[in-house]
């Protein structure tokens, strides 16, 4: 159950009853304009009391709310999109699209972990969760922006990566290693946007990037809350207070330097304005890759590396105390 | 270089020590062994040859001459997300070290194996299950850093439970760190070998265990991505024994070779000696 969903369960009443009564109101002479003012300023304040100051696990579900923007409708947003099938190997997996695109004129690889829209998409698309396959096909096409020189643009949506028993008989844990590997060292800009839910390492596969850009109640977590408070509470129930102590919010990340700018949200979500949250946030991309142009492909090499080189909260004793937290 | 005094130390607890006369079981076949009995085994069961987990001060006197200068020591963990779930993580910490005797999960440093100068990075399980938080990245990168800078070969013994949750997206980030450390040893053409260990899962797993150039796996080590339970959890049925075994991962292929404990330090010496090529290269 979506803690969201129920919360806008009455505010969707609230909607279809002040509907009602405007068309009401245009088809008979008694003037109602005075219930609808009451119930328009009920539902302004019911709408800045659920989602003015929204907590962790309200984030965490408004992250998983099934009609936010997924990636594909970034993708679809795109002047072009052509997709590229395939890992070469096994098979192409479905929880991740990805191929040539264009972004206002501009040529790039475009990359997405896609869960789907509804029961029967997600059990196709694996919940948005990638298999071994997936991986390597994000580092096939990462491999091929660098020999073509195109920047590469991500979206990351996922619980974290598959764990089931066939995905461990391929080399989950290689597949991942392996994007990694490919992100730290490709010689082209690189931008990623978590949209959905940013999941631990299957995450991360797809987030190593010069730019790193979070939608405002996106999540971005070391491990699911639930996850979470399974292994360190013992009690998968605890999943709210794990939420709230994980630091996986937007404003947390950006403050420990892990994320680099935070897209704002209309008040109830992105899914109450997709269109104009998917233009406001590719035109944060745009300006993020025109930003990176400039740089050589050795400046950029190391300043990524610089950046991910600098991230830790430790002490030492023969040196100043050094923390990433700005 | 003489062996640190607390190496030395730590090595005679277990061989002269308090423990040496008790008495121990093996997890696997429940066979009863003598403490002392089984030190002088390399901690390897003489029956099932299950083998136990190994305390990082053991295994460096095991893998290295008689040599081993630490860098890295000083980084000591923070509490950046001031954590508390059961207990607050600085408490955690604290039983931590007065447990295993270690200041974190990793131990890094220097020294020769047969000979040859190499860089050495030893994961324990002993401390927060062996965990990847911001220090185990950080003395990682320093040893793969100077590594680079030496041009020496890097030999890394994982054994990890994941990333470290206490520390959040700050210890996810270790991944990132860790493996733009790894891209530019290796890709100045210097020899990168992991040896996976019992166990190595998560975050570990799926970074810099599979990133090097031979990963070698010791005997019945479990390894894997996501846990036994997590999947036993997900598709609701018992996973075969065997599943995630050292010896499974080289039948599918996704490990170099299984070597035995006592056959390590020969094996690596081997592997070394390739390490310093013949094929004089022109420029």
């Amino acid at each position: 159950m979506n803690v969201i969903v129920e919360r806008e369960k009455g505010l969707l009443e609230l909607e279809k009853r002040i509907a009602e009564l405007r068309t009401l109101n245009a088809n008979q002479p008694v003037d109602l304009s005075a219930e609808i003012a009451a119930l328009q300023g009920k539902y302004a304040q019911i709408q800045r009391e659920v989602f003015g100051a929204m907590s962790p696990w309200q984030r965490v579900n408004m992250a998983r709310h099934p009609s936010r923007p997924v990636a594909g409708d970034y993708l679809a947003a795109l002047d072009r999109f052509d997709e590229l099938h395939g890992d070469r190997h096994y098979r192409d997996d479905p929880a991740v699209i990805g191929g040539f695109a264009k972004l206002d004129g501009r040529r790039i690889m475009a990359v997405g972990q896609q869960r789907g829209r509804d029961t029967k998409e997600n059990l196709r698309r694996n919940f948005g969760m990638v298999t071994p396959e997936g991986y390597r096909k994000v580092k096939r096409l990462v491999l091929l922006a660098v020999r073509l020189g195109l920047p590469v643009v991500t979206f990351v949506d996922t619980k974290g990566a598959d764990p089931g028993i066939g995905s461990e008989e391929r080399a989950q844990s290689e597949a991942i290693a392996s994007c990694l590997y490919a992100f730290c060292s490709a010689r082209v800009p690189i931008v990623a946007t978590i949209v959905g839910e940013g999941g631990s390492g299957g995450a991360l596969a797809l987030a190593i990037a010069d730019r790193v850009i979070m939608l405002e109640h996106s999540v971005y977590s070391v491990a699911s809350p639930e996850g979470c408070a399974a292994i360190l509470w013992g009690d998968a129930g605890k999943a709210e207070e794990a939420a709230s102590r994980l630091k996986l919010t937007s404003e947390d990340l950006h403050a420990f330097g892990i994320i680099d700018e935070i897209v704002p949200e209309p008040l109830g979500g992105a899914h109450r304005d997709a269109a104009g949250l998917i233009a406001a946030t590719l035109q944060r991309v745009a300006v993020a890759l025109d930003g990176l142009r400039a740089l050589t492909s050795s400046r950029l090499l190391e300043e990524r590396y610089r950046k991910y080189r600098r991230i830790g909260a430790w002490q030492g004793r023969n040196r100043e105390t050094l923390s990433a937290v700005r | 270089m003489a062996m640190p005094e607390w190496l030395r130390r730590r090595r005679s607890k277990h061989e002269n020590g308090e423990e040496a006369g008790t008495w121990t079981k093996c997890p696997k076949c429940q066979e009863v062994i003598y403490r002392k009995d089984l030190v002088e085994n390399l901690s390897v069961c003489p029956r099932c040859h299950y083998h136990f987990r190994m305390h990082a001060f053991d295994r460096i006197s095991l893998i290295v001459d008689n040599d081993f200068a630490e860098v890295g020591g000083d980084i000591l963990p923070g509490d950046p997300l001031e954590w508390i779930d059961k207990k607050s993580y600085p408490q955690k910490l604290a039983a931590d070290r007065e447990k295993s005797q270690l200041t974190e999960g990793v131990i890094c440093g220097f020294g020769t194996l047969a000979g040859f100068p190499i860089a050495l990075g030893v994961m324990d399980f002993n401390f927060r299950g062996g965990t990847m938080g911001t220090v185990v990245g950080e003395r990682i990168t320093i040893l793969l850093e100077s590594a680079r800078e030496r041009r020496l070969p890097c030999i890394i013994f994982t054994a990890s439970g994941g990333a470290r949750m206490e520390e959040g997206m700050l210890a996810l980030m270790q991944m990132a760190k860790i493996t733009s450390a790894v891209t530019r040893f290796m890709e100045d053409g210097n020899l990168f070998v992991t040896v996976l260990t019992d166990p190595t899962t998560g975050g570990v797993s799926a970074s810099f265990a599979f990133q090097s150039d031979v990963v070698v796996a010791e005997a019945k080590a479990m390894i894997g991505f996501a846990g036994r339970r997590v999947i036993e959890q997900t598709i609701r049925q018992k996973l075969p024994e065997n599943f995630q075994t050292a010896e499974f991962l080289l039948e599918k292929g996704h490990v170099d070779m299984v070597v035995e404990r006592a056959e390590m330090k020969p094996a690596l010496a081997r592997i070394l000696d390739y390490s310093l090529g013949g094929h004089e290269v022109a420029s």
